[in-house]
């Protein structure tokens, strides 16, 4: 039973590090069917991120009382981060490739590399001036009244409001640069974000320990994944992005801004990139080859689950979870260990990282072969061809 | 879009990224060229002679590489601020050529060929990885050049045309398994062994295996991550059932896999206060500070070079360094095994007189090193002999230095190893030459 119990756990704990890496590309990928390459880099900024408001929260003494609760801020702020930087790539870039996957795919592979050796070569402080900037820029045609952004005049207001953000944004880099002086040089080194020491350690439930930041991890994937359900199915812009999903010119001829809704829908999936990316920093460390890990493992969960299904993406990255458990930690041999040694000697044979791998791919093609649209097939009439 | 376009998309993001990242590392490499030496003022020198240095200055490999190039620059600056070298009658200053080899195997292979033939530099100092000296071995082997490789490794390699300054497993993990096994806190527990997925670990623990079997002990597990994969779950929870009451880890894993690793068995109650005891061969002072020294208080490391030796040149060679490159950095033992082959180079260039290869070569064997670690020699068969040592790692992100091995001899060919058992190498007999039966 405490095998059992523990099995499922570690296969939990895994699979919820794969589904909160997916859930953004679940969306970006599933339901906007852009092929976004540098998700991967957008969760690697949510790792930043949270190195950042780390370092922040240790350094800055109005805010070190709350050190503690850093991790919880951290999710906030890199959702933003790679919400903003997003939806920057979206209307820069994305918004003129749609209908060209092809084009999507190499531009956003492009887009990835920079963003790699962006975080290489800037130092932190000027990169979350760069965002900072992006925010307020971005943000500001939405907050200005209308009639001001009309006409000759309004092009010229356009233009000071990203002036004044680049100002902002070159300040807040000085400012942070000179609180933080880590932050000041850029290093192309591999950073650490250290979980304050409550979420260290374990919790003994009958004679299993479960690990915390395992705990944690999994309620963020859960509390994601409830939000993002509850936000598309039942809100307004929820419904919108799913009618504009099925039959785009049906539903801009119907009165949708399909547009607003594509900046929505790529800003949602990446700012859930950045929340993965937290998630992902309390693991292991963060430097700018961490995304690069976790993509191929994202889209195959996707595809796995069944392009454009939430409740797929789910099943699909679980069962991945615990799959890779129960034949790389070869648990079969644990819980029947009387079993024929042939089968036996082929279990221990998988029954290593490497090996378990493989299996799991080779089963994942197998699967695919029977049911080439994922576990669960989108059903009914998609205007796509 | 229907699933047979996508899955074509993935194949083709596949093929594209290998494509791509070869077009990369090439355009990368035009732009990153030669970055010429030291300034030619000063006329104390009578001529000049041009280094070559070969490291990853970019890449995933750059991180640990260009401590390389700090210190082969350092080591350099220190013999031409005393001189430089002296080759019959005349001081010679030393210039370098510094090559960026990307982190690319192949790439490694060509700088070597534009070092030695369109520079036509004497010596090149290089390599981190096994792939990256795989790679360059026939250049120089067909160029009869030479290679300085400072890193500790593998070994079963034995080339005329390299010189390794770093351990041999003889020098490293045997030492380190026998103390695990006799003297630890652990001491008679069992093994379990974790590596990342490529040669080192996989060469390094079938010795191991060997050793344990030896001692009479017993490895209950191994396994190897691959390369790039962080998640270490499946192997807590197989250390967990092969040891449950504590035991010895042998980790052989690389870099960030690391930080992973040890973030992830503290939580899960692998520690030394649950009598799981760590050993590790890759985790240097440099190491330490980026994964934390508190996951790793308590573990153990096996070095020829630890910073807290206290000796006087221990003490310089890390005062010197910071000196020159800033009070935060540190040195380890690659660094100190880099400092030492560039003087290791000069002593044999003035012991032959000359800087050509074959006289260099001869003269190298037997040259002898006040190095930070303590006196070193180069040996027949192109190792050094070295001191080992066992530390304990601390709070503060250093070792605490538990034992000092005599002077030990390298083996290029390991005793343990069931495929060269039996076999060394004598580059200085040449009826015996790269590998012969003993």
């Amino acid at each position: 039973m405490q095998l059992i119990i523990e099995s499922l756990f570690n296969g939990v704990a895994i699979g919820s590090v794969l589904l909160v890496a997916a859930l953004g590309l679940a969306i970006v990928f599933g339901l906007m069917g852009v092929i976004n390459l540098a998700h991967g880099e957008l969760m690697m900024l949510g790792a930043y991120s949270t190195y950042v408001t780390q370092l922040l929260f240790k350094q800055i003494p109005m805010l070190k009382p709350f050190y503690d609760i850093y991790v919880i801020v951290a999710i906030g702020i890199a959702f933003i981060v790679s919400g903003v930087v997003g939806i920057l790539l979206e209307r820069s870039i994305i918004k003129r490739l749609y209908g060209s996957p092809l084009e999507t795919l190499l531009a956003t592979w492009g887009v990835s590399l920079i963003l790699q050796q962006f975080v290489r070569s800037v130092p932190l402080a000027y990169g979350s001036g760069v965002v900072v900037a992006l925010l307020i820029a971005l943000s500001s045609p939405l907050l200005l009244p209308d009639d001001l952004l009309a006409g000759t005049k309004g092009k010229f207001i356009k233009a000071g409001t990203w002036f004044l953000s680049a100002i902002a944004g070159i300040t807040t880099g000085g400012i942070l640069s000179s609180l933080v002086s880590k932050l000041g040089r850029a290093s192309a080194r591999n950073v650490d974000v250290t979980a304050p020491s409550w979420m260290r350690g374990g919790i003994e439930v009958f004679g299993t320990t479960f690990p915390k930041t395992r705990l944690l991890i999994i309620l963020i994937t859960l509390i994601s994944v409830v939000l993002v359900s509850i936000f598309l199915s039942k809100s307004s812009w929820g419904i919108r992005i799913r009618a504009v999903t099925q039959n785009r010119s049906m539903s801009d001829c119907l009165g949708i801004s399909t547009e607003t809704v594509d900046v929505l829908t790529f800003g949602i999936g990446s700012g859930l990139a950045g929340v993965a990316g937290v998630a992902v920093s309390l693991l292991g460390s963060v430097g700018p080859n961490v995304g690069g890990s976790y993509i191929v493992g994202c889209f195959m969960v996707v595809v796995l689950g069944g392009v454009g299904n939430l409740l797929g993406t789910i099943i699909a990255s679980l069962s991945i979870g615990v799959m890779t458990d129960l034949i790389g930690a070869g648990r079969l041999l644990t819980i029947w260990p009387t079993m024929p040694s042939p089968l036996a000697s082929t279990i221990d044979f998988f029954a290593t990282t490497s090996m378990a791998r493989v299996m799991i791919f080779a089963l994942i093609v197998i699967f695919l072969q029977f049911r080439p649209a994922g576990l669960f097939p989108q059903k009914g009439r998609m205007v796509e061809s | 879009m229907n699933l047979g376009v996508i899955s074509k998309f993935l194949f083709f993001m596949k093929l594209s990224k290998r494509i791509f990242a070869g077009l990369a590392t090439a355009s990368l490499a035009t732009t990153l060229t030669a970055c010429g030496g030291s300034d030619t003022s000063g006329s104390a020198f009578d001529d000049s002679v041009t280094v070559g240095i070969l490291h990853s200055l970019s890449g995933t490999m750059a991180i640990s590489e260009s401590t390389l190039v700090d210190t082969e620059k350092m080591a350099i600056e220190e013999i031409n601020a005393a001189g430089g070298v002296f080759v019959d009658g005349k001081f010679y200053k030393i210039e370098y050529i510094v090559e960026d080899g990307a982190s690319d195997w192949p790439t490694f292979a060509e700088k070597s060929k534009k070092l030695i033939d369109q520079d036509g530099v004497p010596v090149v100092f290089g390599g981190w990885t096994s792939a990256s000296r795989k790679a360059m071995l026939p250049v120089y082997e067909s160029k009869d050049s030479f290679l300085y490789y400072p890193i500790q490794y593998e070994a079963q390699e034995c080339s005329n045309n390299i010189f390794y300054t770093g351990a041999t497993p003889n020098q490293q993990s045997e030492p380190a398994t026998d103390f695990m096994y006799k003297r630890s806190p652990a001491a008679g527990k069992p093994f379990f062994l974790v590596g990342s997925d490529y040669v080192f670990p996989r060469t390094s623990n079938t010795i191991t295996k060997a050793q344990v079997a030896q001692l009479g002990g017993k490895v209950v597990g191994e396994d190897y991550l691959p390369l790039g994969n962080t998640e270490v779950a499946p192997i807590i929870s197989k250390i967990k059932v092969a040891l449950p009451s504590g035991g010895i880890i042998i980790n052989t894993l690389n870099g960030d896999q690391n930080v992973a690793f040890f973030k992830q068995i503290q939580d899960a109650g692998i520690t030394p206060a649950n009598g799981y005891y760590v050993m590790n061969y890759s985790i240097a002072e440099e190491e330490i500070s980026t994964i934390g020294p508190e996951f790793l208080e308590g573990h153990y490391g096996a070095w020829n070079y630890m910073m807290s030796i206290d000796t006087p040149a221990s003490k310089k060679f890390a005062a010197s360094f910071k000196k020159r490159w800033g009070e935060d950095r540190v040195v380890a033992d690659p660094q100190e095994s880099a400092y030492n082959m560039v003087y290791l180079w000069k002593q044999a260039v003035e012991a032959a007189g000359t800087f050509d290869d074959n006289a260099v070569r001869e003269a190298l064997v037997g040259q002898t090193f006040n190095a930070p670690q303590g006196p070193v020699e180069v040996m027949p068969n192109h190792h050094l002999s070295q001191t080992v040592r066992i530390g304990q790692i601390n709070s503060s992100g250093g070792f605490t230095i538990l034992e000092e091995t005599g002077v030990v001899t390298p083996q290029a060919w390991n005793q343990k190893h069931p495929s060269s058992k039996g076999y060394a190498c004598d580059w200085t007999d040449s009826s015996k030459g790269e590998k012969y039966k003993l």
